[in-house]
């Protein structure tokens, strides 16, 4: 007997997130036997080098965009921000690398993979922003560059990379956003499916 | 070069890059040692002992 | 017997095995612990490049010819802006592949008239001086073919072109108003004003460098210094930093194609290779559905070394 409280949007929506993603299911404290390998911390680690990108880039930005330049404390922080972010790519890649020899989109996995690829190019592209919104040699000379490319494609009329006003708002508000937001998803997929299991070149319909 | 290269940078590296070339093939020397370790973590990432597998008991 | 419909790049058997304890929160907390230490020890160790921003007064100093034959350039419309096209005009080519041209169905977004924005404006906007201001209203007031012969005047005397005594000198006596033109926009220039005008265009407040960084990138000083940092497009530059610092690694197969032909080229390389890496990104994306692609893993056997113990218990 279905009754008022049942048929609400609310309820309805928590039973349905519950049943796809049950407590023990998003904080597992288990995880099967053939999860045993360094090559499982890389997502992680990803994941916590983006914390520390995001963090250092929240300091960066509470002085405004040119304080770095003229204080050895913000040059630091600006260290701490850029040395972040290599480490966010060095991972991400032996991460991506790792889960192209695991196959790792098998067994309804496939969006798993969209998500986080779709992730490494939009990563790609706020660090781009982040070197043109830099107000400096290096911002200058890599705008003037980027320009052709990207007015090759009809882009640049829209995305004008030498309108700094522009490139920093995409660096340090839309694509952040976007980058977190994919990557919550990306992870939430993982946790909803599980850790992919090893490859089997053949299934025995026996036993 | 740089202005203040700032709080403590014990290598400096405000220096003009050291770059390899062969053929069209053109690197600076800090992008091919990120590679490289790069490619270094991959292989010890796969190679390493995992921790906490214990001795290996029979199949449950 | 075999499954008929199992896919070993697709499908998996469904795991009845063990499961073990694993704690992802400490996982996590411990990545978090290592990668800020090692992000602080990278950054004591090794700080971070800036090098200071060029102005036009810094060019305009350090090399007033190639300012001046710059200025002269976007006078007479034969800059390499002035000849850009989409977005900024209607002076060059759009970049495309057959019928594909992005570039040329956009147009004109962003309009830049070299001439006008590059040199009349900001000439105008100076306290009024009297020969300043009898080149402007000579220059305004004339045909345009009056004008092109001024400029080709100057512009085929301006490799005698010589800088003394804070004057732009070039040999002619037929260029009308544009000696006066070019040496009193040096002057602004190395004066820093012209830096200042270029931007106010937009009003008091200004984020947007477009114009100055625009005619920048038509001069060979920002080039220059470019180049011996190792930043050139035909250098990988793309990939580079300033100094002896690492770079972004991760655009190297971005940078790679502009090293090789046909790409470097064409007139439309820059679309081509923009073309190839979409495709490349596409490919990458949809790896899971691409039969062939998908198998690699399953040729290159690395997994059996990332779950070695799993089939050393499993096939014992
Ligand atoms: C911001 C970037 C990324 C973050 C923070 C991230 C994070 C994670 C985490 C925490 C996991 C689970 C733990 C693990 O297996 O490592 C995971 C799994 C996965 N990631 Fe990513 N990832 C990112 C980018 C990517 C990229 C670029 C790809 C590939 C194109 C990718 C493909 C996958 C796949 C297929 C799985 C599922 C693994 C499985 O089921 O065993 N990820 N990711």
């Amino acid at each position: 007997m279905s009754t008022d409280i049942d048929r609400q949007w609310t309820s309805r929506l928590r039973r349905s997130v519950v049943a796809k993603l049950p407590p023990d299911k998003l904080l597992p404290d288990t995880q099967p036997a053939y999860v045993a390998s360094w090559i499982y911390v890389f997502g992680v680690t990803t994941m916590a080098a983006l914390g520390v990108v995001i963090a250092t880039g929240c300091i960066l930005a509470l002085d405004g965009p040119q304080w770095w330049h003229s204080s050895s404390l913000g040059h630091f922080v600006n260290s701490l921000h850029l040395w972040s972010v290599e480490i966010f790519f060095f991972a991400m890649v032996i991460h991506l690398w790792g889960k192209f020899a695991m196959a790792a989109w098998r067994g309804g996995r496939s969006l798993t993979w969209v998500t986080g690829a779709i992730t490494f190019m939009v990563s790609i592209l706020t660090a781009f922003t982040g070197y043109v919104s830099q107000t400096n040699f290096d911002s200058q000379w890599i705008a003037t560059q980027a320009k052709d490319g990207i007015n090759s494609t009809g882009g640049g009329a829209f995305f004008n990379v030498l309108n700094l006003g522009q490139m920093l708002m995409w660096h340090i508000v839309l694509l952040p956003i976007g980058a977190v937001l994919l990557t919550v998803l990306h992870v939430v997929m993982v946790r909803v499916k599980g850790v992919v299991p090893p490859i089997v070149e053949t299934v025995e319909l026996s036993a | 070069m740089a202005q203040g290269w700032g709080l403590g940078a014990l290598i400096n590296l405000n220096h003009y890059g050291h770059y390899l070339q062969w053929h069209v093939f053109s690197i600076s020397v800090a992008n091919l040692l990120v590679i490289i370790v790069m490619i270094a973590t991959f292989v010890a990432a796969l190679v390493a002992p995992f921790p906490g597998r214990r001795n290996r008991k029979g199949p449950q | 017997m075999r499954k008929k419909a199992y896919r070993p790049d697709v499908d998996v058997p469904e795991w009845k095995g063990r499961y073990v304890p694993y704690d992802i929160i400490k996982e996590g907390t411990i990545a978090l612990v290592v990668v800020a230490i090692l992000t602080v020890a990278l950054a004591v160790v090794f700080s971070s490049p800036d090098e200071k921003a060029i102005t036009i007064k810094t060019w305009s100093n350090a090399d007033p010819i190639d300012f001046a034959k710059t200025a002269v350039s976007e006078l007479d419309g034969t800059s390499g802006v002035a000849h850009y096209g989409a977005p900024y005009n209607h002076g060059g080519p759009a970049q495309g592949l057959g019928f594909l041209s992005p570039e040329k169905w956009v147009g004109v977004r962003i309009a830049i008239n070299t001439a006008t924005d590059f040199v009349l404006n900001p000439l105008e906007a100076q306290p009024t001086q009297p020969a300043l201001h009898a080149a402007l209203t000579q220059w305004a007031s004339a045909s345009s073919t009056t004008q092109s012969s001024w400029t080709s005047a100057y512009a085929s005397a301006d490799a005698k072109m010589t800088f003394t005594g804070d004057h732009v000198n070039v040999p002619t006596h037929a260029a009308g108003p544009v000696p006066v033109l070019i040496n009193d926009l040096t002057m602004m220039a190395r004066s820093g004003a012209l830096d200042q005008a270029l931007v106010t265009q937009n009003g008091f407040y200004t984020t947007n460098y477009t114009k100055p960084l625009l005619f920048l990138s038509d001069g060979t000083y920002l080039a220059g210094l470019a180049n011996k940092q190792h930043l050139g497009g035909d250098q990988w530059g793309m990939m580079n930093e300033t100094g002896s610092w690492p770079g972004q690694a991760w655009l190297w197969l971005y940078t790679f194609w502009y090293q090789v032909s046909p790409y470097n080229s064409s007139k439309s390389g820059d679309f081509m290779v923009f073309g190839t890496m979409m495709v490349l990104t596409a490919l990458l994306v949809a790896v899971p559905f691409i039969p062939g692609l998908r198998s690699v893993p399953r040729r290159i056997k690395i997994y059996r070394l990332i779950w070695r113990e799993h089939y050393r218990e499993s096939e014992d």
